[in-house]
């Protein structure tokens, strides 16, 4: 591509590409790139040079400064920014390495070329101080080498080169920037993405007019999206050709090539192709049509684009799939990527290539719609579908609605074409045998929520998750949400007491809360129960139980289910016992009606498990009783010595009541701790209380107003006849209302009185944000005077003791608590939601590494 | 805490001599400021033929809690929970030790200059400690000082008498009786031995631990039964300092954040083989096999999933054949430990670009591991729930797919011939299952079919006619390599 001599040329440049400035030392790149490039788009390699070696014209740092260049360049790319290399590249050798870069993020390569004469070279090198001993050969050197090099700019793998001759053309040219042709985010649609034809022209036109189209046109102004492979095999491959390229031509119909096409189309050009794989009737097929035909098809095909991105990037549609590090580039790989797909080289039982397991791997944001494998049902994994449901193979075609996310589809009229396999689904195993990939939970990461914005997660703290969630944890599929950590009240500054309600119903007041509900806080374990309707509802949608990469261990039945604690490990270590409680609760969720009513056939649950000391033993054993173990061992004694002591007149009367004092306290606590305790037999004395229900099939329950969850909790219970579930008890403040205030209060000294652990506080409308707009805490604690000596040590309700504890600081806490809360929201939405498992597992992770992050655990 | 000691006299030598020993006043009631708290010594009892003198060292537990660490991120103390309810304030710990000889330091050293010829006499000595911490149990006290002349009475303290099924405390009432000691060398064995009998959550070292041992412990420990016992406890307190600076938090947290114990969690590394390395004869034998099987297969490049502490990997390191060695590990302890293990900080630069570690899990697939020649999974599956077996076999035989893998496992028909191994129980806490032969063979060949391998087994350990090896290997390699060759291109 010559440049021809005339005013003000205009020169295209991509949007996404590597251009590079080829020119003679002192040909005025520099100024170029200035002129028509954002300053941080141009790399310049004086500036690298600069970079390692303090002088930007220290040519012995040239080698260095060249990988500082590439590897700006390497980065800016792969973040999908153009990049001007601002560089002499008169020589092949250091514009080939450039080129590779290109390929290596898959952009077009652009050369520009100043050729300006040698004299003027070499007076603005004079010029510039730090060039003016530049000696003339060198410039004469470079202007030899462009030369040279100009004829075989394209050659070399340019996609657009641009020679700017003389001083002249190259201050009056203008660089217009120009969009990919892959980039079609701008159109929103809405779109009917359309699966693979194969001359299926019947099947067609019913499932054009099932979506609405009369003629090719939508009334509603929709857009149809084909995702290729057009052609081969079918009955009537030139109609299929024929009602695609009307509509593409008239704007009602974008299409991207699949391989059949591709291959068409080399033999439309003349190129030897073999006529396998049902290329022979397509071919045959064309004969009847007219020459002229034959040239639109030729040219059509010639003129589509391997992929597009629409939808504001939220859609990429291709033939074979796409990984998100291809979407909106341009190369000979991503064409072939986008065409062919990825295949691991090995051939499977049937002579056929063994497709890579892209969809699997996929992360990214953008839905991919695509085709290419022929699969029993189009179902969506990790933010892809596949449309090719094998209509040619006498199964059916398929189309996908978009933005709605309906699927329409239309059966084969019959078999058209024996497939030589049958058809199956792509993924290894099935829905159940899909693990998760370390590189979604490993490291730094920050998560991003609906409600809270980015939630981050430090690497020490994704370092302990792991740990806990590899080694302890329940299996991720049966684990879709933990808890969120609760902050306590602001501390009270009432005598004795180091929380008490007052405080909580003052900051829901001052958060625009009206109306908070107080539930009794239950003396038991944390557990959050996963219930399904039976152990097909499980294996359906949460793929456990009779997968057929199971290790043989595993029993016929399947979980139906799970029970598990707030760090996610399973409440029981046999899977029977789990079984038998999650029986209990099934039954009570029939019998409550509540499956047909709330239209699902999983529920999840968020409950308190009782007693603690089910799970706690070793903690109570450990801890609890030994201290009070050892409280109870040395008091005696040392009463009685200093009585004794006192008795022979010794002065010990204040340290003899301040002992007694601390036996009373360490009595107390050993009261306090000995009522989480009871022994239960089986399941004999086990309670749980549920309080909240978390999610169902399409609905994130946790956002339910607080009186509605009860209502459908008490249902729950009253229809439980094992005996298991336990009600909560609750009491509704205004927080504005003295009175209602004073009966709150009333409520919980009366139940911390009795030995209560105390009550938590929450907003009637479970989700509710400030009139600033911010979240406000889902609950908040209260905890009772004689539960918090398990906390804070029997002796703490001392007043000296206690005007230290005081001294407490709750924003961490409060904040963690925020953070936890969102992931955990994030979790049961993307649940709800139907979304893939490692995105639901993303925010469940979150919530356990920020469990490790530091904060005081008595808060 | 509380601790008394009491002697018997006569007209001619009082037992209210006792106050001259202890340069304390039998008339009065004392208090000494110490580290933790406020000593007082009193006296319950004082005259010519009894004397009784007491120590009550109040420990403040807030303040205990609140050292060193200030406001910090949100006001987080970096320790645990079990911190704030602790058994310091009452039980007879180190503290008490350190208590004693501040209050007692003369006396310790046998000084006095009032009664010179009695601190340094025998005489009947009796000592209460109504509350004494003691790892092992009364059977440990009896042998720490019955040697040393005591007549010992150590009866347990039960957890808590509501709940007789919890079974005893760690806590003994102590009672101590002897008429062939004298004073000082009383409070020397005390000393010592209190934080000797202490459980091993220590809050406080100092750097001249030895040097104070070996003073306290002059003219007694050197001939003690069980004076290895004792030096190693003592000093390992010192190892429980480091060990607590490098412990895991983020661990720590997760398991209050559970109601659970720390060492139910952060359990990855057997404490026993932290210190040094005392390799079982079965442990050798296994990872001799391990590199024997490894050279046989032409390995270069080597995974070892489920590191552990680095034992292997050192093996393998040793033999140039293995061009690069890579160890993961979920356990970040187990890691930190393996990189001491290996020196990683000090070894060549030539060396050290054939080992790398990693944490890792093999609960997810992990690109990092693919295209190796090999993995290692040594003892490795039998730490994993069952049900979440079939995400280690895809990670490893379907995503990393190396050419060959190793496994081993217990053989659980084994362990009959292990006579320290009560009959049904697992050979460790973690084990999670441990399978027969027929099992993991069944296992293995699911495992081979489903993912285009080929399975041998080898036994490892002397391999019993009736019950088989004790720990058993499979071997698979992969049948159709082009597989792994696209993979790694």
């Amino acid at each position: 591509m010559t440049g021809t001599q005339h005013e003000g040329r205009a020169l295209p440049v991509t949007d996404l590409s590597l251009v590079v400035l080829v020119g003679a030392s002192g040909s005025g790149k520099s100024t170029f790139a200035r002129k028509h490039f954002k300053p941080t788009e141009v790399i310049s390699s004086d500036f690298c040079r600069g970079l390692v070696s303090d002088d930007e014209n220290d040519q012995s740092a040239t080698r260095d400064a060249f990988d500082v260049l590439h590897y700006i360049a390497g980065k800016r790319l792969a973040a999908g920014r153009r990049t001007v290399v601002d560089a002499t590249s008169v020589q092949q050798d250091s514009r080939r390495q450039l080129i590779e870069l290109a390929r290596k993020y898959d952009v077009l390569p652009i050369a520009i070329v100043l050729d300006v004469p040698e004299e003027v070279c070499a007076e603005r090198n004079a010029a510039r101080t730090d060039r003016a001993d530049m000696p003339r050969r060198v410039i004469q050197r470079h202007i030899r080498e462009l030369r040279r090099s100009l004829r075989h700019l394209e050659r070399e793998g340019f996609r657009k080169v641009h020679v700017l001759r003389g001083v002249e053309e190259t201050e009056h040219a203008t660089v217009v920037t120009e969009k990919r042709y892959n980039d079609l985010t701008h159109l929103t649609g809405p779109f009917d993405i359309i699966g693979d034809i194969h001359g299926c022209s019947a099947e067609l036109e019913s499932l054009l007019s099932e979506l609405g189209y009369t003629d090719g046109v939508h009334p509603q102004g929709r857009t149809a999206v084909f995702v290729g492979d057009l052609v081969d095999r079918g009955p009537d491959s030139p109609g299929v050709l024929r009602r695609v390229m009307a509509m593409v031509k008239s704007g009602n119909a974008l299409c991207v090539p699949g391989n059949h096409e591709n291959k068409y189309g080399r033999h439309l050009k003349g190129r030897n192709v073999r006529h396998t794989h049902g290329l022979a009737e397509t071919v045959a097929q064309m004969e009847q049509e007219s020459e002229e035909f034959r040239t639109e098809v030729r040219q059509f095909l010639d003129g589509l684009v391997s992929h597009y991105v629409l939808d504001g990037g939220r859609l990429v549609v291709c033939h074979a799939g796409l990984p998100e590090k291809y979407h909106g580039r341009t190369s000979g790989r991503v064409r072939a990527h986008a065409l062919y797909g990825e295949t691991t080289g090995e051939t499977d039982e049937f002579g056929l290539p063994v497709r890579y397991p892209w969809a699997e791997d996929y992360r990214g944001r953008a839905a991919v719609v695509y085709g290419h494998t022929p699969v029993p049902e189009a179902t969506w994994l990790n933010n892809t579908i596949c449309l090719d449901t094998g209509a040619v193979f006498g199964g059916k075609l398929t189309a996908l609605r978009w933005p709605e996310r309906e699927l329409v589809d239309v059966p084969a009229e019959r078999v058209w074409y024996e497939p030589a396999r049958p058809l199956r689904s792509e993924a290894p195993g099935g829905h159940d045998g899909r693990p998760l990939d370390l590189a979604d939970v490993h490291g730094r990461r920050a998560v991003e929520t609906r409600h809270a914005g980015m939630v981050a997660v430090r690497e020490e703290n994704a370092a302990a998750a792991l740990e806990v969630m590899s080694r302890f944890a329940t299996d991720p599929r049966l684990l879709p949400y933990l808890p969120p950590t609760m902050a306590p009240t602001a501390t009270s500054a009432q005598d004795g007491y180091l929380e008490h309600p007052v405080e909580a119903f003052a900051q829901y007041a001052r958060d625009g809360v009206a109306r908070v509900v107080c539930e009794e806080k239950h003396m038991g374990s944390r557990a959050v129960a996963l219930v399904c309707r039976d152990a097909e509802a499980a294996r359906r949608r949460f793929g456990v139980g009779g997968a057929p990469g199971a290790g043989g261990a595993e029993s016929g039945g399947g979980p139906t289910g799970s029970l598990y604690t707030r760090t996610g490990r399973p409440f029981f270590d046999d899977g029977r016992t789990t079984e038998e409680i999650l029986g209990r609760l099934r039954s009570a969720v029939t019998d409550a009606g509540l499956w047909d009513e709330l239209g699902t056939d999983w529920l999840l649950l968020d409950a308190e498990l009782m007693p603690w000391s089910l799970k706690a033993t070793g903690l109570l054993r450990g801890q609890y009783a030994a201290v009070g173990a050892a409280a109870g061992a040395v008091f005696p004694g040392a009463l009685a010595a200093l009585e004794a002591a006192a008795a022979r007149g010794a002065d010990v009367d204040g340290l003899l009541d301040l002992q007694r004092e601390r036996a009373a306290d360490a009595a107390a606590f050993t009261a306090a701790y000995r009522r989480y305790c009871w022994t239960t037999e089986g399941l004999e004395g086990v309670r749980l209380a549920p309080f909240q229900l978390l999610a169902a099939q399409g609905r994130n329950l946790a956002v339910l107003a607080h009186d509605e969850q009860l209502a459908l909790i008490d249902r729950l219970v009253e229809h439980d006849g094992s005996g298991l579930l336990q009600t909560t008890r609750r009491l509704y403040v205004d927080t504005g209302d003295p009175e209602s205030v004073r009966a709150g209060v009333d409520w919980w000294l009366e139940m911390t009185g009795r030995g209560g652990e105390g009550m938590v506080v929450k907003p009637l409308g479970a989700l509710v944000r400030n009139p600033e707009g911010r979240l406000v805490q889902p609950g908040i604690k209260c905890r009772g005077r004689e539960y918090l000596r398990i906390v804070y040590g029997p002796e703490y309700t001392r007043p000296d003791n206690l005007a230290r504890l005081r001294q407490r600081f709750l924003n961490h806490k409060r904040s963690l608590a925020l953070r936890e809360y969102a992931l955990g929201l994030e979790a049961l939405d993307r649940l709800a939601g139907g979304e893939p498992l490692w995105r639901v597992h993303e925010a469940v992770f979150g919530v356990l590494a920020l469990e490790s992050e530091p904060v005081d655990p008595r808060l | 805490m509380f601790v008394t000691i009491s002697t018997t006299g006569t007209a001619g030598s009082p037992a209210t001599d006792l106050g001259y020993l202890l340069h304390k006043h039998p008339g009065k009631a004392q208090a000494f400021s110490t580290s933790h708290g406020t000593a007082h010594v009193f006296y319950p009892e004082a005259d010519a033929e009894r004397c009784t003198a007491a120590l009550l060292l109040e420990i403040d537990p807030v303040a205990l809690v609140r050292r060193g660490k200030g406001k910090g991120r949100g006001g987080a103390p970096d320790a645990a929970l079990a911190q704030y309810v602790n058994d310091r304030p009452y039980a007879a710990s180190s503290l008490l030790a350190v208590a004693l000889s501040s209050v007692f330091s003369s006396a310790l050293r046998g000084v006095c200059n009032a009664r010179p010829e009695r601190a340094a006499a025998p005489l009947p000595l009796r000592i209460e400690v109504p509350a004494l911490p003691a790892r092992g149990g009364p059977e440990i006290v009896r042998r720490l000082f019955a040697p040393l002349g005591w007549t010992v009475t150590a009866d347990p303290v039960p957890l808590d008498t509501a709940f007789p099924e919890w079974g005893d405390s760690r806590y003994v009432r102590l009672l101590l009786e002897s008429e062939r000691l004298t004073l000082a060398e009383a409070l020397r064995h005390l000393y010592v031995l209190l934080p000797v009998l202490d459980d091993a959550k220590h809050y406080w070292v100092s750097a001249d631990e030895v040097d104070k041992l070996l003073r306290a412990g002059e003219g007694w420990l050197a001939e003690h039964p069980e004076q290895k016992l004792i030096t190693s406890r003592y000093l390992s307190r010192r190892w429980s300092l480091t060990r607590q600076a490098m412990e895991r938090l983020e661990l720590v947290r997760l398991a209050e954040a559970d109601d659970s114990e720390v060492e139910d969690i952060d359990n990855a590394v057997e404490a026993e083989t932290e210190t040094e390395e005392k390799p079982t004869p079965l442990a050798v034998r296994r990872r001799d096999a391990i590199v024997e099987a490894l050279q046989a297969s032409g390995a270069a490049r080597v995974l070892d999933l489920g590191c552990g502490q680095g034992q292997l990997v050192q093996a393998l390191l040793k033999d140039p054949r293995f061009t690069e060695i890579v160890g993961v590990d979920v356990s970040m302890r187990a890691l930190t430990i393996a990189s001491r293990r290996l020196k990683l900080d000090r070894m060549g630069e030539r060396q050290a670009a054939r080992v790398k570690l990693l944490q890792g899990s093999l609960a997810y697939t992990d690109r990092r591991l693919t295209g190796y020649d090999a993995a290692v999974l040594s003892e490795v599956i039998e730490h994993l729930d069952l049900p979440r077996l079939p995400a280690l076999e895809y990670a490893v035989f379907g995503a990393a797919r190396p050419r060959t893998v190793l496994v081993t496992t217990p053989n659980v028909e084994y362990n009959v011939r292990w006579e320290s191994l009560p009959a049904g129980h697992v050979r460790h806490g973690d084990h999670r299952f441990e399978w027969t032969r027929e099992e993991f063979r069944a296992w293995a060949h699911a495992v081979a079919g489903r993912h285009g391998y080929d399975v041998e087994f080898v036994p490892v350990g002397p391999d019993d006619p009736e019950v088989g090896p004790p720990t058993q290997m499979a071997v698979f390699v992969q049948r159709n390599e082009t597989g792994k060759e696209a993979k790694a291109a």
